[in-house]
């Protein structure tokens, strides 16, 4: 283990602003808007209509195909079914739900007892976590289950990310030292599932109190190592995680499972505890509230729906935000309407002063060279950056853009300014535009 | 839906929204500060009109930069530091008697001819300080003219009359034979030739400081400076090979045109393959103009040379991608 990722760079941790704020349960507020789409697949077709009755945890949405079930967070009245705005920029079919405030459970949810989970099966454990709405809680929202499936009689190494390589975001550091029982329960979980007797949990050396609490948690019976790597983004990241556990590269354009890995987030582990013991689908998660101009930052335990200006609001800022951004600042979405919500992906809002202005009207390439030293895909985004301005479709291929992670470690380290992963997304996209259509 | 209840204005933008502090101004203000040891140097060796034909040269840069973005109605750029740098390095490259007008001219060439009409800072494909150089040797007279050291001997601000002049200890290698001043002499650069170039101390001690704040990494400057290093070891003329290599080394213009003219950014490849080629290829071009050129001195076309190959190195060296194939990987 421990091997050390070509590249990535070191921003500005500025964690300490919620790194010792104590989880604490955000009361969902009176209207709640459950986006459809909180995975990479189809999205969900509601299952209710305006004036349906819903309870916490039943069942709103669901799909054939690459899905999971999107539910209920609240008790209450279905005030809408319409489009609303999601954090990925676009407007998305959201249930928006009147909240009666009374919590009434939804009579599906049944826990379960130890005898009962060691008799499933590992069909029934991923049937369980697909019926939880379980995708990957890192940002990526991949489904679960479907990982779960195609990585059966492939994956011989787990490897839990609690690496949280960005800056401000405690969310799943906080999980560590508050849940790693619940963590530790699930990872076992996803080992029965592939059948494995060892783990890794992978996290990063900035994070003591965590080591120490998951350490606390680990059975020396169960098989599972704590990797503590050196604190870098994007450690992260999947295929760097892998490379720094393991030394096996994932192939350009293949998953995990094609060297044998599968990575789950610390949150995904928590979420498939609670689905497969407690029953209680994906419903609620942690959120980190933080930002230079935060009054008060905080880790919430926050339904699934909430508008951001709520938990807004739960932080106050010291004067009015340049930027609200839907993650972190490395990687995170940009809103520019305060009344899109909260969804299973989301790990944080981070709420930045103007003082985090860095645009520059005319960038000047003058070809340093950091771009290339700190792209953790040995990419040149340099030559990338000019053959997407020409539109120079064949030099973009040979370059390989499409390999790009859109970690925004060029972006960061360049002295010029220049908005470099906006430009090989507008590149990536010139390309696939340019591809024969099947 | 979509009423804003809200009173300011939310900024959207593509990630990442987090910036490093280091900036194209804060890299050219490093150079700088790399520099001022051989600039102090300069002025111990040959007086105050050293530290004058610097100043007078990094002002006319701004000025021409300046000048040109205005009159192109371009984005200002005069402000970056990369003009000063520009300046600065072309003054260093140059005898201590240069007449300011000489000067002022190389920068215009420099900066107007050789930096704008390609496109401003980051396109052009020569070093601006070593083509405003080269369009110099126009006057052989003037940028070959070399001063005795010593500030007695320094040269007035405004005549040059005074001065005594000497031979440079290149000029006596380029003839066959060592040089008679003392490898000691060579190092800290008590020595005649260019304004910047003599002290190699000075200059080493600007390259640790580059190194030490990530400006450059060391691979050109190691693989130039070895290069020669290996060559002249090889092919010694004189009867010592220790300390003929020594002199080829600290003697001339190689240690500030490896340390700060072939790691020039805009003119040396990206690729660490293709930097390492650049270093050697520079070496080796080095070495065959002071052995068989007409002129004693190698350093400055050995770069404006090797600057013309830049793009084909960085396509010789471009990196395994991440996650490549194996075969892929064992091709290249």
């Amino acid at each position: 283990m421990a091997f050390s990722f070509f590249g990535g760079v070191h921003p500005k941790e500025n964690k300490h602003y919620a790194e010792n704020q104590k989880v604490q349960e955000f009361p969902a507020p009176d209207l709640l808007v459950i986006p459809m789409s909180q995975h990479i697949g189809a999205p969900c077709l509601p299952l209710v209509k305006k004036g349906d009755r819903v309870t916490v945890g039943q069942k709103i949405g669901d799909n054939q195909g690459l899905c999971v079930p999107v539910h209920a967070s609240v008790s209450g009245t279905v005030k809408a079914v319409e489009a609303r705005p999601h954090t990925n920029g676009m407007t998305c079919m959201s249930v928006v739900i009147q909240n009666d405030h009374l919590d009434e459970l939804c009579p599906d949810i049944q826990p379960r007892t130890q005898e009962e989970v060691d008799k499933l099966t590992a069909e029934e454990l991923i049937a369980i976590v697909r019926e939880g709405g379980i995708v990957g809680m890192g940002g990526a929202t991949f489904p679960t289950y479907f990982k779960l499936s195609s990585g059966l009689g492939k994956v011989d190494t787990v490897i839990v990310n609690a690496g949280e390589c960005e800056p401000y975001i405690t969310a799943d550091d906080r999980l560590c030292q508050e849940m790693a029982p619940e963590l530790v329960s699930g990872l076992k979980i996803i080992m029965k599932i592939f059948g494995l007797k060892a783990a890794h949990i992978a996290i990063e050396d900035n994070k003591p109190a965590a080591v120490k609490a998951l350490k606390f948690a680990i059975d020396p019976a169960d098989g599972i190592v704590v990797d503590v790597l050196p604190a870098k983004y994007p450690q992260g990241a999947e295929k760097q995680m892998i490379y720094a556990v393991t030394g096996r590269e994932v192939p350009s354009g293949g998953l995990p499972a094609a060297v044998g890995c599968a990575v789950f987030n610390a949150a995904t582990c928590k979420a498939i505890h609670d689905a497969v013991y407690l029953g209680m689908p994906l419903i609620k998660r942690i959120v980190t509230v933080s930002g230079d101009i935060c009054m008060e930052a905080k880790n919430l335990m926050v339904p699934v729906g909430t508008p951001f200006e709520a938990l807004m609001e739960a932080v106050g800022t010291s004067e009015n935000p340049y930027k609200v951004i839907s993650g972190g600042p490395m990687m995170g979405a940009a809103q520019y309407d305060l009344a899109v919500t909260t969804n299973k992906g989301v790990n944080a809002i981070t709420i930045l002063g103007r003082k985090n202005r860095f645009a520059v009207d005319n960038p000047h390439c003058i070809r340093c060279g950091k771009c290339m030293d700190a792209c953790p895909m040995h990419l040149i985004p340099v030559m990338m950056y000019n053959a997407e301005r020409n539109s120079d479709i064949d030099e973009m291929k040979s370059l390989n853009m499409l390999d790009c992670i859109e970690c925004g470690c060029c972006a960061y380290t360049c002295p010029a300014g220049i908005p470099l992963v906006q430009s090989f997304r507008t590149g990536k996209q010139k390309l696939r535009d340019a591809m024969p259509k099947k | 839906m979509a009423q804003m209840k809200y009173f300011y204005e939310l900024t959207i933008s593509s990630s990442p929204h987090a910036h490093s502090s280091t900036t194209t101004q804060t890299i050219m203000r490093d150079v700088l500060i790399a520099l001022v040891p051989a600039l102090i140097m300069s002025v111990v060796f040959f007086g105050f009109r050293a530290l004058m034909v610097t100043v007078v040269s990094a002002a006319a840069c701004v000025f021409f930069e300046w000048g040109y973005r205005k009159l192109m109605k371009l984005d200002n750029t005069a402000w970056d530091l990369s003009a000063v740098v520009t300046g600065v390095l072309l003054a260093f490259v140059c005898p201590v008697t240069i007449p300011y007008w000489t000067i002022i001219l190389g920068d215009l060439f420099a900066i107007v001819l050789v930096k704008q009409l390609f496109g401003g800072i980051g396109k052009n494909f020569v070093n601006p300080a070593l083509a405003g150089r080269a369009f110099m040797f126009s006057w052989p007279v003037l940028m070959s003219t070399w001063v005795k050291v010593g500030f007695s001997n320094a040269a007035g601000l405004i005549s040059t009359a005074d001065a005594v002049t000497a031979a440079t200890p290149l000029a006596a290698m380029h003839q066959g034979q060592m040089c008679s001043e003392s490898i000691w002499d060579l190092f800290i650069g008590n020595v005649g030739g260019c304004l910047g170039e003599t002290s190699a101390l000075a200059l080493l001690i600007g390259f640790a400081y580059l190194l030490f704040r990530k400006v450059i990494n060391a691979r050109i400057p190691v693989a130039y400076i070895a290069t020669v290093a290996v060559l002249a070891f090889l092919f010694p003329l004189g009867n010592d090979r220790i300390a003929w290599m020594a002199a080829q080394v600290f003697g001339g213009g190689l240690m500030l045109g490896a340390i700060f003219m072939a790691t020039d950014y805009v003119t040396s490849p990206v690729t660490k393959l293709g930097q390492i080629i650049f270093g050697i290829g520079c070496g080796v071009i080095t070495i065959l103009i002071r052995y068989f050129g007409g002129y004693s001195e190698g350093v400055s076309y050995a770069i404006l040379i090797m600057n013309c190959c830049v793009v084909l190195l960085d396509k010789v060296g471009r990196p395994v991608k991440f996650g490549a194939p194996k075969k892929e990987a064992a091709k290249k």
